[in-house]
């Protein structure tokens, strides 16, 4: 299945409660994390992304590139998008 | 920089798995811990550096009322004989000779440190299987209480106090079974196979030792009080036996140590903090299996303990500071702590009691803790649910006053600093960091190497 599909498909709530109907399997996530799924939901490209979070929260020194990537493998271990799957 | 906005926490998205709160115990409810008896860890930090060994006064001295109580309570003349192995930092065994704590050594250099915090030679209970000649030369021109091991032992004590031209008194340490323990058969004269009554008739037939004690010790962290019954009511039955049939009454029996502190080991189940029996359940027990002795109960001897763990390891606490966060390729997550398990040996035995010295945020995901060095072992916690941390935030390792600031080792890096919180909120080094000097202080280069 197409990658930005199954995140279309994933049923977030505004806690950070994640759904994915596909497996049935059932996630949490952070303020942070769901930003990113909602770009991705919306299709978001990185650096869009990267922009993104840095309108919408008090970024000090982060490194928001790493830990972007970072959580882009995250999905992909959780199978929520497919393993070739990059931004 | 904008105030208004939500802090930027790192992403995280962590799995619902069935059993994932089992398997990595207690997920949801971790508490910070800030403070050290009203002084925050960081204060510590900012005087001492990090990483940092830091005691409580306050928790080391009540626990020793607590054991004090639990047992003199029970049993008319109780003795607490400091083990010094346990934790032999001065400032730590003079808070408890204060109390009133006698001293149980296992070497020459245990002995000459206990000497050198004042305790008197005559309130030194001396064990251990490789006491030298001239240990024991010491010891008895000290009038210290020695604890015969073996035969060897037996002899050269005869031989030493003969020279020496006097009569000491000594214990003999035994080892016997009881249910549930494996009996520690390499340390004492064993009392089943008649290997104690044994030595009892030798040191009769050598007429220059006067059996004063019986001691054994059954082993360590035993969760359970059972075995101490058995124990207490086996020296009891032979102390009982001595009298009938050699006219000989010790002055003492004395229980050793063991007791289990609030740890949880490796393969326990339920936490350390629920699981090890009160003082109170191990003096019953002692008392009960003591109930078999046949004297007066003004003439019964006096009850020795040489508690370790139980009495220090609650007072004692590790603070550290978070140096990585990494990802490992199952998806757990790792920290790179600046203290290993050179600092921390009992990483080895327990699952370390570890949390966030600062109010923790967003989501805890199974996290594995790793020390400072380049070396496999290096692990300081099996993976537990941890909230996010960031380099430059604090750990707290509780539960870790004994053992630790003994069998620690120079490997690598210096070993930490150790400092005492005062019991109105003073706070003071008990051991410095070391330097390059202390480490290489003690090495020679032979002259062609130049
Ligand atoms: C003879 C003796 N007494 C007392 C202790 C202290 O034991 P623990 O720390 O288990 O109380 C030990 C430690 O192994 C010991 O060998």
């Amino acid at each position: 299945m197409d990658d930005r599909q199954q995140l279309r498909d994933l049923a977030l709530n505004d806690k950070g409660f994640v759904f994915d109907p596909l497996t049935g399997a059932t996630f949490s996530t952070n303020p942070t994390g769901l930003q990113i799924l909602r770009f991705l939901q919306e299709g978001a490209d990185r650096s869009a992304i990267l922009a993104g979070l840095q309108a919408r929260f008090d970024v000090r020194g982060d490194d928001l590139t790493r830990d972007l990537d970072e959580f882009v493998s995250t999905l992909r271990r959780q199978g929520l998008v497919g393993q070739d799957f990059g931004l | 920089m904008n105030d208004l906005l939500p802090a930027y926490e790192r992403p995280v998205l962590v799995r619902h798995a069935r059993g994932a709160m089992n398997k990595f115990s207690r997920a949801a409810s971790m508490q910070p811990a800030t403070e050290l008896d009203g002084v925050p860890y960081d204060r510590l930090l900012e005087a001492y550096g990090s990483p940092l060994f830091a005691f409580s006064e306050r928790t080391l001295v009540q626990t020793y009322r607590q054991l004090e109580d639990a047992f003199a309570t029970r049993w008319p003349r109780v003795r607490i004989a400091w083990s010094y192995k346990t934790n032999y930092l001065d400032g730590i065994c003079r808070l408890l000779h204060q109390q009133g704590a006698w001293a149980e050594v296992v070497s020459g250099f245990e002995y000459d440190k206990a000497v050198r915090n004042g305790v008197p030679e005559s309130r030194i209970h001396f064990n251990g299987p490789a006491k030298s000649e001239a240990d024991l030369d010491k010891a008895f021109r000290g009038d210290a209480i020695v604890h015969l091991d073996h035969f060897d032992e037996l002899a050269l004590a005869e031989r030493v106090a003969r020279r020496l031209g006097v009569r000491p008194g000594v214990a003999l340490r035994l080892n016997l079974a009881t249910d549930g323990v494996p009996a520690w058969t390499r340390f004492g004269f064993n009392l089943e196979s008649g290997e104690a009554l044994s030595a009892v008739r030798r040191l009769i037939a050598g007429d220059v030792l006067q059996l004063v004690g019986l001691h054994c010790h059954i082993g360590t962290f035993i969760p359970e009080v059972g075995p101490y019954q058995q124990a207490a009511r086996k020296l009891a039955l032979f102390a009982n036996l001595l009298r009938a049939d050699h006219g000989i009454t010790v002055d003492f029996l004395d229980l050793g140590g063991g007791f289990a502190s609030h740890n949880t080991l490796k393969a326990q189940y339920l936490p350390g903090t629920e699981a090890s029996p009160t003082f109170a359940r191990y003096a019953e027990a002692i008392v009960d299996g003591l109930e078999a002795l046949d004297v007066d109960p003004l003439e019964r001897p006096t009850l020795v303990l040489e508690t370790g763990r139980a009495l220090v390891d609650d007072a004692g606490h590790l603070v550290t500071t978070v140096v990585a966060n990494k990802r490992l390729p199952d998806g757990r997550r790792a920290l790179v702590l600046d203290a290993g398990v050179n600092s921390l040996f009992t990483a080895f035995w327990y699952k370390h009691d570890v949390v966030p010295t600062a109010p923790v945020h967003g989501i805890p995901e199974p996290t594995i803790l790793y020390g400072p060095l380049c070396m496999n072992i290096d692990c300081m916690r099996d993976t537990l649910q941890f909230p996010p941390m960031s380099p430059g935030e604090h750990l707290v390792f509780h539960h870790v006053g004994a053992y630790n600031v003994t069998q620690w080792m120079q490997f690598i890096t210096y070993r930490p600093a150790v400092c005492l919180v005062g019991q109105d909120g003073q706070h003071a080094l008990l051991r410095r960091r070391e330097t390059l000097d202390d480490v290489a202080g003690c090495e020679e280069l032979p002259a062609w190497i130049g």
